[in-house]
């Protein structure tokens, strides 16, 4: 079973639906013992990074959540706000990330004639074509992004898919058994499908 | 690459999807369900949902169909159509929608829900609609419920009102040209696109490709939205949706 964790922060039904059609089933909770129970993790998030991070920590489930994943090797995959959070923190806030990544979260710079935030359809490479999470994504792969601060890694960290917005920037990121993406797989047809079904099905 | 965002508008009137002329005279072009899934078998980009009676008949949204359409949507789609309170944007995230657009509620005077909205699931999650219409002597004026009552509102004035409150995109539907399949009126959406630094949707009037490209590169609009472009075909008007990503992907 896969669990998308609930601390109230917006359309959780989409992922959960994305899943259903790929096959899996999965349960929008904030209960600890499903957590627990869970095979992979799934972490939303959308809106304001403070927000997200004060909902998150007011849950109670970052110690449960840390054991599993960071502890217990099971797989979790971020999704926008639920990637960036990853890291140390963002320029959106004040508010520290969780901290596993070493990766900070920039604000897009001033372009003439892009408007931020970047929102819409983007094309993305893929500078590690072998790995699991990407397998059939073919070159014209392209996902919905909704995003005004865009995840910068650090040491450790791999970019597993990159985009460009007037800059080059990290579309995913991945290190071990977590993954952050960016944009919105939930919601980008069967580009997401495959993503979805790659996390889920993965062995890693 | 980075694609401009070209987006099906559609009407919800009842339990059917309707088209307007000049937000008059609707027809019915087919059941709304199935009209989603089939735009999101063909990929589009995203979907705009607009109740065109909610509003006019102070009658909040129709929930479970809203939930039941989202459904089907493996992209993102916003809904717009008697948004008056928080209560009910909490709900339509929930059921599934990205987006909630409000506008008659705004365009009245009712700011504190976009702020509310904004405040709680992001700026990104609320769009600040706004129809307008083109008078003799006083230009572009912001009109509420479906074009039925006059704001007295200044199309700059209220677009950055919005903004300033937490819209985090505009819709610019333009009465005067919609459903008219005769192009965008330019000049509108320039200026719309020059007053707040939010993505500006620009809709009303698209009856051509070359139509939703000359939005986004004469006029300066973000992505562009259209109905009959999507759900007409031929100079009799059959009803027959319709989209190309392929062909869309070079505006």
């Amino acid at each position: 079973m896969i669990a998308i964790i609930d601390y109230d922060i917006g359309n959780l039904a989409a992922v959960a639906n994305m899943l259903r059609r790929v096959g899996h089933d999965s349960v929008i909770t904030a209960d600890s013992d499903e957590i627990a129970a869970a095979d992979r993790i799934i972490l939303p998030g959308n809106g304001h990074f403070n927000t997200c991070m004060r909902n998150i920590r007011a849950s109670g489930l970052i110690p449960l959540i840390e054991e599993r994943v960071l502890g217990g090797g099971v797989p979790l995959l971020g999704i926008c706000v639920g990637a960036q959070m990853l890291g140390h923190g963002s320029e959106e806030g004040d508010e520290p990330g969780l901290g596993w990544f070493d990766m900070n979260v920039r604000r897009f710079p001033r372009i003439e004639g892009l408007r931020v935030p970047h929102m819409g359809w983007n094309e993305v490479a893929m500078p590690e074509p072998e790995h699991p999470l990407v397998a059939g994504l073919e070159d014209d792969t392209r996902f919905y992004f909704v995003h005004s601060y865009h995840l910068d890694p650090g040491q450790g960290v791999t970019t597993l898919m990159a985009a460009n917005y007037g800059i080059d920037f990290a579309a995913a990121v991945v290190r071990d058994n977590v993954c952050g993406v960016q944009f919105h797989p939930e919601k980008s047809h069967r580009f997401g499908k495959q993503l979805m079904s790659n996390f889920a099905e993965g062995s890693n | 690459m980075y694609r401009p965002r070209v987006i099906p508008c559609l009407l919800l009137r009842g339990f059917g999807l309707v088209k307007t002329r000049k937000f008059k005279d609707p027809v019915y072009v087919g059941d709304p369900v199935n009209a989603v899934r089939i735009f999101s078998e063909k990929e589009a980009d995203e979907l705009m949902l607009l109740d065109i009676d909610a509003s006019k008949e102070g009658r909040a949204p129709n929930f479970e169909l809203i939930e039941e359409i989202a459904g089907e949507c493996l992209m993102p789609i916003g809904y717009g159509g008697g948004i008056t309170e928080f209560d009910q944007v909490r709900r339509l995230i929930r059921s599934g929608v990205e987006k909630v657009v409000i506008n008659s509620a705004a365009a009245l005077g009712n700011m504190d829900v976009i702020t509310k909205a904004a405040g709680a699931f992001g700026s990104q999650a609320v769009v600040g609609g706004v129809d307008i219409r083109k008078t003799l002597l006083k230009g572009y004026r912001v009109m509420a419920k479906s074009a039925s009552e006059e704001t007295g509102l200044k199309l700059e004035n209220h677009l950055k009102a919005l903004v300033a409150a937490g819209a985090g995109e505009i819709l610019l539907n333009n009465i005067d040209t919609d459903g008219t399949m005769a192009g965008f009126d330019l000049s509108l959406v320039r200026r719309a696109a020059a007053a707040v630094d939010v993505p500006v949707v620009a809709c009303g009037g698209a009856g051509s490709i070359e139509h939703l490209s000359q939005a986004v590169r004469e006029g300066g609009a973000t992505a562009v939205s259209a109905g009959s472009l999507f759900v007409f075909h031929g100079k009799h008007r059959a009803v027959l949706i319709n989209y190309n990503p392929d062909e869309l992907a070079g505006i």
